[in-house]
């Protein structure tokens, strides 16, 4: 799998001087396996607009899964350029909820937010709610699992030709009890069981994360826990702190390097590919 | 390599249920999908008579038979409000009694509620109860 980078910062897009190694953007990632014509999307964040302009012309479907409908997840996905191709057909998943996707997406692509309605894209689309349990997506097994972060939300397992990858942004593993001491009792620990490549929300320092409990995210050390905790192979520092200059995140991925105790980690950054 | 995760954590309604009762000071028993009992908190602790760390889990059938008293007088399993609440899908309340690990029968209030996620999938059922009488 190529797994690449389009957008890793958190809350709020942030363009300038002070972040322009890991990248402003807000969360997306690609993946792509051994289907030249399919392509999956991890969130639709300000990432997705230069994703969109480079989607190789071979690539006829795409599947967009939305981990939560939180705008900085959302924000680019009227900016996705292949939304707007009627050749291409694209399912958009996303988590289940009291109300269904199409309308709560459609809050935001719609007037006053949004010139276009979701209905009127020209691209033969879908949107679908993640099932229980593992399902087929393109060439990749997909398995959604509900974790903690406010209103609903899911991280993702993405496995391919016998190598997985656990996707969770937005993710507070800690609000559970005795963290991190028992994987059957951790949020996220089903789908980022052993992953290859664990991509985790890493939002905080420990100082930060004690004046944030409940926001849904993880500090850097509880990052680094969690991922010792299943066991993932390497780790990626996701969704940066917009308030967080580049020469900070490499200090915080200094100290977690310091603190990981088996497996490898790194601050994930704009059009990094990564091959698993 | 294993490429499906394992069936190891589980459903976060359940985490975050547990993650709260673990800081209430009422009683709160907690069971799963089958029923089986998954936690307990430390107030329950101290009418079952028994710590939640020296037994982790329970089946169903085990915790049914444990802290109910034995005989004729004794509320059916289907009646108790933990079941209805999971077989059902509808809170229930009712005041039955118990009999505690320390052989102390005691009557308890209780009233419980489903755990439906938001997909609609019944995870669990939880129950807050309170010692009839006691403190």
């Amino acid at each position: 799998m190529k797994v690449t980078f389009w957008g890793t910062r958190g809350s709020i897009a942030t363009p300038g001087e002070e972040t322009n190694r890991y990248g402003g953007d807000t969360s997306c990632v690609s993946v792509e396996g051994n289907d030249p014509g399919h392509l999956l999307v991890l969130d639709a964040g300000s990432g997705i607009r230069r994703l969109g302009l480079e989607v190789d012309p071979a690539v006829t479907r795409i599947d967009l899964l939305l981990t939560h409908l939180h705008l900085d997840h959302i924000v680019g996905l009227g900016f996705f350029a292949p939304l707007f191709r009627p050749d291409l057909t694209i399912t958009i998943w996303g988590p289940p909820a009291a109300t269904p996707l199409v309308d709560r997406l459609g809050r935001y692509l719609s007037p006053p937010l949004f010139p276009v309605r979701l209905r009127d894209l020209p691209s033969s689309y879908e949107l679908r709610e993640v099932p229980v349990g593992p399902f087929a997506v393109g060439p990749f097994t997909v398995t959604a699992e509900a974790v903690i972060h406010p209103d609903p939300a899911v991280g993702y397992r993405v496995t391919h030709e016998g190598r997985s990858i656990a996707y969770l942004p937005d993710h507070e593993p800690a609000l559970g009890p005795d963290f991190p001491s028992d994987p059957e009792w951790t949020s996220g620990a089903g789908v980022a069981d052993r992953a290859d490549l664990l991509i985790h929300d890493a939002q905080y320092t420990s100082g930060e994360y004690l004046d944030r409990v409940g926001w849904g995210h993880s500090s850097v050390d509880d990052a680094v826990a969690f991922a010792d905790l299943v066991g993932a192979r390497r780790l990626a520092l996701f969704h940066h702190d917009p308030s967080r200059s580049d020469a900070e995140v490499d200090a915080l991925l200094a100290s977690a390097r310091f603190a990981r105790r088996t497996g490898e980690v790194f601050a994930a950054r704009e059009d990094l590919p990564i091959m698993i | 390599m294993r490429t499906h995760p394992a069936p190891v954590a589980a459903p976060i309604e359940l985490i975050l249920i547990r993650h709260l009762a673990s800081r209430l000071a009422v009683p709160v028993f907690v069971v799963d999908r089958a029923g089986d009992l998954v936690f307990y908190n430390e107030p329950a602790e101290g009418v079952l008579g028994r710590r939640f760390e020296e037994i982790r889990s329970m089946p169903f059938d085990d915790w049914t038979t444990a802290f109910l008293p034995p005989g004729d007088d004794a509320i059916a399993v289907d009646d108790l409000p933990l079941v209805v609440a999971l077989r059902r899908g509808v809170p229930a309340h009712r005041a039955f009694d118990i009999q505690a690990a320390d052989g102390a029968k005691r009557t308890i209030e209780a009233t419980a509620f489903p755990l439906l996620a938001t997909g609609g999938e019944m995870v669990g059922a939880v129950a807050m109860f309170w010692e009839i009488g006691g403190p």
